[in-house]
């Protein structure tokens, strides 16, 4: 893979762990207005999983488990796609507690095309537009009091988005 | 420099709806330049929105996201003038943040 070398944020970060572990995190502290959030970290990034390339191995590396078909999740995508560069694809799903949606292209080089980590309070609605290297099953898995759901649609490529 | 990051944030009801475009080449590796060498992937790997301290969507992503990122998502609370913070880091350890205001 690629190196990443330490962001300078993160050894911003590193110094704040190490005020916090000399206890001096009330005085750090008392000078925002609130808590202070660390960035994105590419720490975070499930690499082993957008590595995958069938559906089943990127959910395993993703969630540890496999989904069921459910009418529950609603995945929105064109039937032909013209630019397989820029295809807009939206989840939503109506089942409770969800806390994790994935977006999967079956035919690309890798499945894995996206992961969205979904906090309480935040609704279960994702859009973003993908790349697909050709015709192809899109999958939609929504992770929802532990266990996973997914929804189906077949996306047509006219002109792939892979390049080659 | 300016950001490479725009959001629009509208609070409506009990529900803000947060879009999001993001400058980014999304290279994915499987595309070669005009000499037929492989251009390396160079992507985002993580997105990460904030509201009132309190991280309010996270989106992983692979090099299947397409060039200059869209994103859209909800979450529930936040109003007119609240800051609401996106950061972002990639595959080779860049990243950029951005403070807007939810409208």
């Amino acid at each position: 893979m690629n190196e990443r070398p330490d962001a300078p944020d993160r050894a911003r970060r590193l110094v704040l762990k190490g005020a916090v572990a000399g206890g001096l995190a009330g005085l750090a502290l008392g000078s925002f207005p609130f808590p202070a959030f660390a960035d994105a970290d590419a720490k975070d990034w499930p690499a082993d999983a957008f590595k995958q390339k069938t559906e089943a191995d990127a959910l395993k590396a993703l969630y540890g488990k496999s989904a069921e078909a459910s009418d529950k999740v609603s995945l929105d995508a064109p039937e032909i796609a013209e630019n397989g560069a820029v295809v807009p694809i939206s989840v939503t799903s109506t089942l409770p507690g969800v806390t994790g949606i994935a977006v999967l292209v079956l035919e690309n080089p890798n499945t894995l095309a996206a992961a969205y980590k979904i906090p309480a309070g935040s609704n279960a609605m994702v859009a973003s537009r993908l790349k697909m290297a050709k015709t192809s099953k899109v999958v939609a898995v929504v992770e929802s009091g532990g266990k996973l759901f997914s929804a189906t649609k077949e996306v047509k490529v006219t002109v792939g988005g892979c390049g080659g | 420099m300016a950001s490479t990051i725009r959001i629009r944030a509208v609070a409506s009801g009990d529900t803000t709806e947060v879009q999001s475009l993001i400058q980014h080449p999304m290279d994915s590796g499987f595309v070669k330049d005009s000499k037929g060498q492989i251009i390396p992937p160079h992507h985002i790997e993580v997105v990460q929105f904030e509201h009132g301290g309190k991280v309010v969507f996270t989106a992983l992503w692979g090099p299947a996201i397409s060039k200059d990122p869209y994103l859209k998502f909800s979450f529930k609370g936040g109003k007119k003038g609240d800051d609401i913070k996106v950061s972002w880091v990639d595959n080779k350890g860049a990243s950029d943040s951005f403070v807007g205001k939810i409208q």
